[in-house]
């Protein structure tokens, strides 16, 4: 038998919980953050909007139906660290092929188990998203080094972009629409939405110009979702206000990069919106669409220029959740229409999206 | 007050009726919910329904109550006295349901202008007719299993012949899956079908291809004028296709599915509820192949169910209240949760918890009952548990659920996984203690292997605790999977006390956490809380003062409704006077565990570990255990050692009361006549005492509740049998013997006293000859036949033995009369099932006034003096369990077998008992046949019934003895070995529409009456059992017939006659 792991987290407010490891045996900084989706883990860890952040799931049972590369948003495992309460080690489902455990281990990422999660959701709710330390160890740790480590952790200069997007131009289906996608860290559910509905889709790295991107004779541009904080994607948000001639469609980090381009300014929420159930009203519509949602920044509402409208608004806090350019084929989203986790209610998006190309 | 779209100023609100299996209290909850939901938008509400030990009857619930029949036509007559602009009908179960569909086929609706709020006619028809509903589904492309909606046994037999067995069969408009049933051959199949023909008020059967043994789960989900859709709650049944939800253990939220299978059906949810235009809640049951991943939606409610109240107390969101909202036109996004008061109704819950429910059986007090579950539902309650993994959650349900553990032989558990019957779980667990292979298990349960796996890691800390060496770690890690303290003692040889003791040193505490309907991303305020074994604890006690009151727990026979009511009452007596009410309890479907019924809500087992751990964290000034039945009385000697506070009656006036010496020793004191009585420790012994006492005798096991293997034994035979059949006896648990008094009348009384005096709120008189268990007796009030004087010398005698108990609060106490001469059967220091009735028939909430009793007040201060003199009758009819339990006789006799009550109330005590009798659901025919089978001391009385019943143009059948005293006219039937015409076939021919048959000597199978008590049930025809009630039953129906039964709001009755006089 395999020597039992352990495992602890510190919070960079001062608070250390002890529980088992599983996982890689590994030391990992973060910004902690938590989910609400009760299910939909192995879409969560291998998004990339979670690159550099240590996640909690509120969901106590985790890893039940294990692994399956369908469920992937990405190559691989993005998040720093994993804090659930109870971990399935046999895992039972038709396509499982490996626990999370295993997973977790082979892609060298920590994680804890067995802790009173709900007390760290509430201290994050309390005190804001903060920088966090997990070890997951055999025999000792020292827990002075975690503490230091917690405490002096600084992400905000980070360009947690930088590490998720695509490094080269890939082509996904062979549609007539010709949509290029802007890789910020862009889910694999977005792909799958495009080319489902008849698009070709063209990746294309983060950093790539206006001018290349015309190049590809695009149709239409979506501009992805991606982590950390889009402030630091000024000179990108710049390129794509040369781009709106064409249709556009924003998601997430793409909803705050096409606000900044028109110059409207974002700001950071305390814990930010991660999960599956936030209401979000469609103003016109005046409906209701239950999002998924993860994202630690908002668009603020009074930068936002003329040519802009508001089109969504979340039901919980009132933050932006869509804007919409009043006369061009220009929109975007602060939530998830792809899920992956979470409800379908909002892919009528990528309809309307496609309709436009 | 919100803004509303429509201009609806007074609603109708429809109750479910009596408890039955598949229809209980979660209705009382929906609707008194919908109630108080209806009102905070100033809309005036009338509530009909014929059960009176509902919260939503209360005068201060609804603004109009109407305790009547819940029959179309008795709803005309309200609808044209009220004048309501709406009526909803999806609060009050498939009996409102079905109600508001005839109202509308009977054009009352189109004539006084109703309009259905919420869900409407059309989709009831979509959702309930079986032909519509797959038309539907396969228009909009839903997958549904091949199934027709047969109108005729041909057409059924013609589906049988194409599809293979076995066979699903369900009759169209029916609650709780009655008469419906697997068939897995062609005999099994006609029988089912004719069975289901018989039951569909439709004429209507669905015969369905299997999807047995495919996993279950269930979406709760509701939808706006607006056309937002949200789920609030998906569920996943442990045990898959093939046994109703009802009668399976369910855990919420689903635990198998991968995010895009939990998707894909909450897509199609969608789908079939927009397609349906339900406005409200609903519910969708789907099956999935997991292998596959395919799926079939297999059925929807329209309404509000035992499903939605469970998904409301598991996710902590009133769907009730947000549905009845809707209903009145507002949208999900203009609704506040007013659980969270942070989060828009328009929201779907997030869980960090995991809930089980487990269904309750009435196995123990039907002991002759076929045990095995399947379509049908068979549970008459549930109860919920919530803990933080699901191991806590499965440990807390399955003490929560108060079954003493059965012990199952090795050679048997095959049989239980496989049938499978209620005790599958104890099965699966004895399974896994044994060894077997968790693949078997799987193969022959066909549950997931996740579940087992899960229930294996519970059973495993058992083994553990056997085999290691007991330590800190060791205990803490049984608490954190859900093991009591006592489980733990008695698996490690300790006592109980020890291990606790050792726990509370090691500062093993309990952490409560709260129900918030969002994993702890907002901060909330609900005041729901569970316990688990964690850091943070959120509960944190108020210096207010303070009092907990202690519930029942799941419906059971002997333990239903009524006691969840009086804890709702005490919570509101403490809560009006300034006290904070913390209620303690775990049935999810219930009023008293609704968030804003108490001040504070722990949803927790009732042991005595559950309650201290309470208790010590909350130190309230007292604990009220009188309200929660015998499940909380259960606890109040044990708190009380422990130094708790039992606010009310002392621990020991309840020990005198449940003591036969004690109470035999206390009455002899009082100088009240008693029964004869003696105890035995041996079969010898109570052979003795009988021949001493004389036969017939009432044997009974000491310590029981509802009469639990109670009997009336005739001769020295039968009381050998029934010793070594029916009871263990030893030195500990002895055997009681009473003299049973024959030919008397049994009354009871009900009543509050503060110590210095009883206030008597009246007598109940038992409608049937002594011998029928309270319970299951027609009573009425005020009495017709006992004498004044008695009845005085009854209110003596009770003031006595209240006051001698040091009674505070409420009291029963049972009498039987003979001749004038006055028995005492028992006194119960506690509020007993009828107190709801009789408050309601006296228009005194008596729980209110014993609570404040308690509190301290006395009865004096609350001006309550005499017995009130009615110038009305109330009668509560009763309803029984046996169409749902195969195998059951009908007959009435000590022991408890009614699930549920009705009330009949009206100026004369025939229109009285004629509107509780149809209340109870007895289909009392308006002409037709009657057949006539009776007993011998019954056939000599039975001529003038045969005349009135003739009068009133009934035609008469006989059996030959008793056709003997009945008028020459008679028609005469042979017995049922003697060939045709006998009873059954000119049933079977439709030509008898009642039947009176009383039978000699209690419930024994395969007898002629036992044949014909089943066909009559199985028809749905009235047979009644007991002389007295026949003599009523021709009262009432003489009364209906000659006078025009009228309706009057509740609490009008006798004041008319007040203002003529």
């Amino acid at each position: 038998m395999e020597p039992e792991k352990k495992a602890v987290l510190v919070l960079a407010e001062g608070s250390i919980f002890f529980g088992h490891g599983f996982g890689a045996l590994a030391r990992r900084v973060g910004e902690i953050v938590f989910t609400t989706n009760m299910t939909g883990y192995e879409e969560s860890l291998t998004d990339p909007s979670y690159a550099g952040q240590i996640l909690v799931s509120t969901y106590p049972l985790i890893g039940n139906y294990g692994m399956h590369a369908d469920h992937r948003e990405s190559k691989k495992i993005q998040i720093e660290g994993y804090v659930i309460r109870q971990l399935c080690s046999a895992p039972h489902h038709a396509k499982s092929n490996s626990s999370l455990a295993k997973a977790m281990e082979t892609e060298g990422i920590p994680g804890i188990y067995g802790i009173d999660t709900r007390k760290i959701v509430k201290i994050i709710r309390e005190s804001g998203v903060m920088p966090a330390c997990i070890s997951v160890y055999e025999k000792e740790e020292d827990i002075q080094e975690l503490i230091w480590m917690a405490k002096n952790l600084d992400y905000s200069k980070i360009n947690f972009v930088e590490r998720v997007s695509q490094k080269e131009v890939l082509r996904y289906g062979n549609g007539n629409k010709k949509v290029v996608l802007i890789d910020y860290g862009a889910k694999f559910g977005i792909i799958k939405e495009l080319t489902s509905r008849g698009c070709t889709v063209i990746v294309v790295p983060y950093s790539t110009t206006a001018e290349e991107i015309e190049t590809y004779g695009p149709d239409g541009i979506l501009i992805s979702n991606g982590p950390g904080d889009p402030a630091l994607l000024g000179k990108e948000s710049a390129e794509l206000k040369k781009l709106f001639d064409y249709p556009m469609f924003g998601i997430c980090l793409g909803n705050q990069l096409l606000a900044q381009a028109v110059g409207a300014k974002t700001y950071k929420l305390k814990f930010g919106h991660r999960g599956g159930n936030h209401p979000v009203l469609d103003i016109k519509k005046n409906k209701v669409v239950i999002t998924t949602q993860n994202h630690g920044y908002a668009v603020d509402e009074k930068s936002l220029p003329v040519e802009f409208e508001v089109t969504h608004r979340n039901l919980i806090d009132n933050t932006i959740e869509g804007i919409s350019h009043k006369e061009l084929p220009i929109f975007a989203v602060q939530y998830h229409p792809e899920a992956n986790p979470g409800p379908y209610d909002s892919k009528y998006l990528f309809d309307e999206f496609v309709k436009q190309l | 007050m919100s803004v509303r779209k429509n201009n609806i100023k007074k609603v109708l609100v429809i109750g479910s009726g009596p408890i039955v299996i598949g229809q209980a209290a979660e209705f009382d909850y929906s609707g008194s919910q919908a109630c108080a939901s209806l009102r905070a938008e100033g809309v005036e509400v009338v509530v009909v329904n014929s059960n009176p030990a509902t919260i939503q009857t209360d005068n201060d619930v609804a603004d109009i109550v109407y305790i009547e029949p819940l029959r179309w036509d008795v709803i005309e007559k309200i609808i044209e006295k009220e004048r309501p602009d709406g009526l909803i009908a999806t609060m009050g179960g498939q009996t409102a349901l079905n109600l508001a569909v005839e109202l509308h086929e009977k054009g009352v609706l189109e004539k006084y202008g109703v309009e259905i709020l919420g869900t409407g006619i059309e989709s009831i028809r979509l959702a309930e007719d079986r032909g519509k509903f797959k038309e539907l589904m396969q228009k909009i492309g839903e997958p549904v299993p091949e199934s027709i909606a047969a109108n005729s046994m041909d057409e059924a037999f013609e589906f049988a012949r194409e599809h293979a067995f076995p066979l699903i069969l369900r009759p169209a408009y029916t609650l709780g899956g009655t008469g419906g049933g697997i068939a897995r051959n062609i005999e099994e199949f006609e029988r089912l079908l004719e069975l289901g023909f018989n039951l569909s008020p439709a004429h209507q059967v669905l015969v369905e291809e299997s999807v047995l043994g495919l996993g279950e789960f269930e979406y709760e989900m509701i939808r706006d004028s607006y056309d937002n859709c949200i789920t609030i709650c998906n569920m996943e049944n442990i045990d898959p296709m093939g046994i109703h939800t009802g009668e399976s253990i369910v855990v919420a939220p689903s635990q198998t599915l991968t995010d895009d299978e939990h998707q894909m059906l909450r897509s199609a949810a969608i789908k079939i509820i927009r397609a349906l235009k339900i406005e409200g809640g609903c519910n969708i049951q789907f099956a999935l192949d997991q292998k596959t991943g395919k799926y079939y939606v297999i059925e929807v409610n329209p309404r509000l169910s035992r499903s939605s109240a469970l998904a409301s107390k598991a996710t902590g969101y009133p769907i009730a209240r947000v549905a009845a909202k809707i209903a009145l036109g507002l949208g999900l996004h203009e609704i506040r949760n007013a659980v969270t008061k942070t989060t828009p109704a328009a929201f779907e819950p997030a869980l960090d918890y995991c809930v089980i429910k487990i269904p309750r059986w009435p196995f123990d007090k039907i002991p002759e009952g076929d045990r095995t579950i399947g379509t049908q539902m068979k549970s008459t309650g549930e109860t919920m548990a919530i803990g933080r993994t699901f191991e806590e959650a499965f440990g807390k349900a399955l003490r929560s659920i108060e079954v003493k553990k059965p012990k199952i032989r090795p050679e048997d558990i095959e049989y239980h996984l496989t049938a499978p019957t209620d005790l599958r779980i104890f099965a699966i667990m004895e399974a896994l203690k044994k060894g077997w292979s968790k693949e078997r298990i799987c193969h022959l349960t066909n549950i997931h292997p996740w579940f087992i796996d899960r229930i294996e890691n519970y059973v495993m800390v058992e083994l553990r605790l056997k085999r290691e060496p007991f330590g800190r770690k060791l205990l803490h890690e049984a608490k954190k999977h859900g093991y009591s303290d006592e489980q733990i003692a008695s698996i490690i040889g300790h006592e109980a006390e020890m291990v606790r003791q050792m726990r509370k040193k090691a500062g093993i505490l309990p952490a409560y956490k709260m129900v918030d309907t969002c994993a702890a991303e907002f901060a909330a305020t609900t005041p729901y809380y569970y316990s688990t074994y964690e850091e943070e604890n959120e509960s944190i006690p108020s210096c207010k003062r303070k009092m907990i009151i202690i519930g029942s727990g799941p419906i059971r026979i002997g333990q239903g409704i009524e006691f969840d009511y009086c804890c709702c009452h005490a919570a509101f007596a403490l809560r009006e006077m300034g006290i904070e009410a913390i209620m303690i309890n775990n049935n999810p479907e219930t009023v008293s565990t609704d968030f804003d019924t108490s001040d504070k809500l722990y949803f927790e087992p009732l042991t005595y570990e559950d309650v201290m751990n309470i208790i010590e964290h909350e130190k309230p000034e007292g604990v009220i255990v009188q309200f929660g039945g015998q499940t909380a009385i259960n606890l109040a000697q044990k708190l009380e050692m422990s130094g708790v506070k039992i606010v009310g009656t002392p621990a020991e006036g309840i020990d005198i009361a449940e003591d036969r010496e004690k109470f035999k020793q206390l009455l002899h004191k009082l100088e009240i006549r008693q029964p004869e009585n003696a105890t035995a420790t041996t079969e010898e012994e109570a052979v003795a005492a009988a021949a001493k006492i004389g036969y017939p005798i009432i044997v009974r096991p000491s310590y029981v509740i509802a009469g639990r293997g109670m009997q009336i034994v005739y001769d020295e035979e039968s009381l050998r049998n029934y010793i070594k059949e029916a009871v263990e006896v030893s030195e500990r648990r002895p055997v009681l013997i009473d003299k049973y008094i024959e030919k008397a009348i049994e009354c009871e009384i009900d009543g509050v006293a503060d110590g210095e005096r009883l206030f008597v709120g009246g007598i109940m008189e038992h409608i049937e000859r002594a011998g029928v268990h309270s319970g299951d007796a027609l009573n009425v009030v005020p009495c017709v036949r006992l004498k004044k004087a008695v009845q005085e010398k009854i209110i003596e005698y009770s003031e006595k033995i209240a006051l001698a108990l040091g009674t505070i609060g409420a009291i029963n106490i049972q009498y039987v009369v003979q001749n004038d001469v006055i028995y005492v059967l028992e006194a119960n220091p506690r509020a007993s099932r009828t107190m709801p009735f009789l408050s309601k028939a006296i228009g005194i909430p008596l729980i209110k006034l014993a609570t404040k009793v308690i509190v301290g007040k006395k009865l004096s201060e609350l001006g309550m003096r005499e017995m009130p003199k009615l110038k009305h009758y109330a009668v509560k009819g009763v309803v029984f369990p046996f169409l749902k339990l195969p195998g059951t006789d009908t007959v009435t006799g000590p022991e408890m077998r009614s699930t549920g009550e009705s009330m009949g109330i009206d100026d004369t005590y025939p229109a009285a008992l004629w509107k509780a009798l149809l209340g109870a659901g007895l289909k009392i025919p308006e002409s037709g046949g009657v057949a006539i089978s009776l007993k011998d001391g019954d056939k000599e009385r039975a001529a003038p019934l045969a005349e009135e019943l003739e009068k009133l143009g009934f035609v008469i059948y006989a059996t030959p003895t008793t056709a003997r005293f009945l008028p020459p006219n008679t028609n005469l039937l042979k017995k049922i070995a003697d060939g045709e015409p006998n009873i059954i076939s000119e049933i079977k021919k439709g030509k008898i529409h009642l039947v009176f048959n009383t039978p000699k000597r209690g419930r024994i199978a395969n007898t002629d009456g036992f044949k014909i008590r089943r066909t009559c049930l199985e028809r749905n025809i009235p047979c009644i059992t007991s002389f007295e009630a026949c003599e009523a039953l021709v009262e009432a129906m003489k009364e209906a017939r000659e006078k025009k039964i009228s309706v009057e709001r509740a609490n009008e009755y006798g004041k008319d006659k007040k203002r003529q006089s």
